[in-house]
């Protein structure tokens, strides 16, 4: 019994990526269970403790958690990552879900091939660059500060990083037109634990090799 | 969006103590914060969260439904009544007796009772006899819908909309998509 969070997902980004980040952000160690067929979701969902009978699970603080708002919503709780009030946790809330829209458009990518493979991450590039890095890219430029939401660090920070480096693995440029946003990207990358989860050897996924799709997605089917 | 309000250009926007508000679950959860309807610690929010975002998921595909193709509308009916009997409703059925509550989480109403009734209301109104086998659901049904705030909002008159049409369709096809 270690007491450290146990994430249990298939060994892909996905929708427990996000999750991964952040646990890393607060310096939170955490073990995977990785599931590799078909039959390790199966045993899971016959074990009782996918309460709707899907992963991400992450078993936590004596709670089997499901669903991955639930979970970053109690981890950015928890190590105080949500702002100090309401009104500072609405701005973070508005933030992420609008990153969120964008980590939903990298999820259905990561399994994709070939044409629709590429006219996703077209569909990406369009909107992060029209959408949403403009409304990021304003906000550090209208408060001056280091951080998006209350002059310190939160999940809205950590989750728009996560963001803006998976969209620069296929359009290194992505961020030229958003001179807040590069140094915005290099001063919470510096952050040690984050500098760390970035560092070869983390627990930090890296998009599914494409001979690779085909298994992944058999687990789920 | 020309005159700026829509922070994403998005719509669900509410205007609200001084706020412009987008993000349907930011909305949501604000006013869950606001009105205590949000548990009393972070556990009881994190039970109130699995919840209400598994019951997203199924209104979800209620809300996505009036939108597919007419072949593939039958199989997409199955598919919420399939979701909704075996995997959603079966875990509200137990919780409810299993804590013999009127309330989903922590005795108290929140934003998680809130949503199931909605989302028994919309199940039902496709599939009608989708809560037989869930006595508890049933009554609990019951006493939502007898909630002062709950049963005015189910009068006639009241602001809820009525299920989607084929015009709702057009209408939205037109705002969003041409």
């Amino acid at each position: 019994m270690s007491g450290k969070p146990i994430l249990h997902y298939c060994d892909a980004r996905g929708r427990m990526e996000s999750i991964r980040w952040l646990l890393a952000a607060v310096g939170v160690e955490f073990e995977e269970r990785l599931l590799q067929t078909k039959d390790d979701l199966t045993k899971l969902r016959k074990s009782g403790t996918l309460l709707f009978q899907q992963v991400p699970m992450v078993e936590i603080d004596g709670m089997k958690m499901v669903q991955t708002r639930a979970i970053l919503s109690y981890i950015a709780g928890k190590y105080n990552l949500y702002g100090k009030d309401l009104k500072e946790r609405v701005l973070i809330d508005m933030y992420v879900e609008a990153i969120m829209d964008v980590n939903d458009l990298f999820i259905t990518h990561e399994i994709l091939l070939g044409d629709e493979r590429k006219q996703q991450f077209a569909t990406i590039v369009d909107k992060v660059t029209n959408r949403y890095f403009p409304v990021f890219e304003k906000v550090l430029k209208d408060h001056g500060q280091d951080f998006l939401v209350g002059n310190q660090l939160s999940r809205a920070d950590v989750q728009l990083l996560e963001v803006i480096l998976m969209v620069e693995e296929g359009k290194p440029d992505i961020l030229a037109k958003f001179p807040l946003l590069q140094s915005f990207k290099a001063r919470i990358s510096n952050i040690p634990t984050i500098k760390k989860f970035l560092q070869p050897g983390s627990q930090r996924k890296q998009p599914i090799p494409e001979k690779n799709i085909d298994q992944v997605m058999k687990i789920f089917s | 969006i020309l005159d700026g309000s829509l922070l994403f250009q998005q719509v669900p926007m509410v205007e609200i103590d001084g706020m412009k508000m987008v993000q349907t679950r930011a909305i949501l959860s604000y006013i869950a914060g606001k009105y205590s309807l949000y548990g009393k610690d972070l556990k009881e929010r994190a039970l109130i969260d699995m919840y209400v975002e598994g019951i997203a998921d199924l209104l979800q595909m209620v809300l996505a439904f009036p939108f597919s193709p007419p072949e593939a509308k039958e199989k997409n009916l199955d598919s919420i009544k399939e979701k909704a009997t075996s995997r959603y409703f079966p875990v509200f059925e137990k919780a409810l007796k299993q804590h013999g509550q009127d309330f989903l989480v922590g005795n108290k109403f929140s934003w998680a009772d809130v949503q199931l009734m909605q989302a028994i209301l919309e199940v039902e109104e496709k599939i009608p006899a989708v809560l037989s086998g869930f006595p508890q659901l049933q009554a609990f049904k019951t006493k939502m819908s007898n909630m002062p705030t709950i049963k005015k909002f189910l009068q006639p008159g009241s602001p809820r909309k009525p299920p989607a049409d084929e015009h709702y369709v057009e209408t939205v096809l037109n705002i969003f998509m041409r």
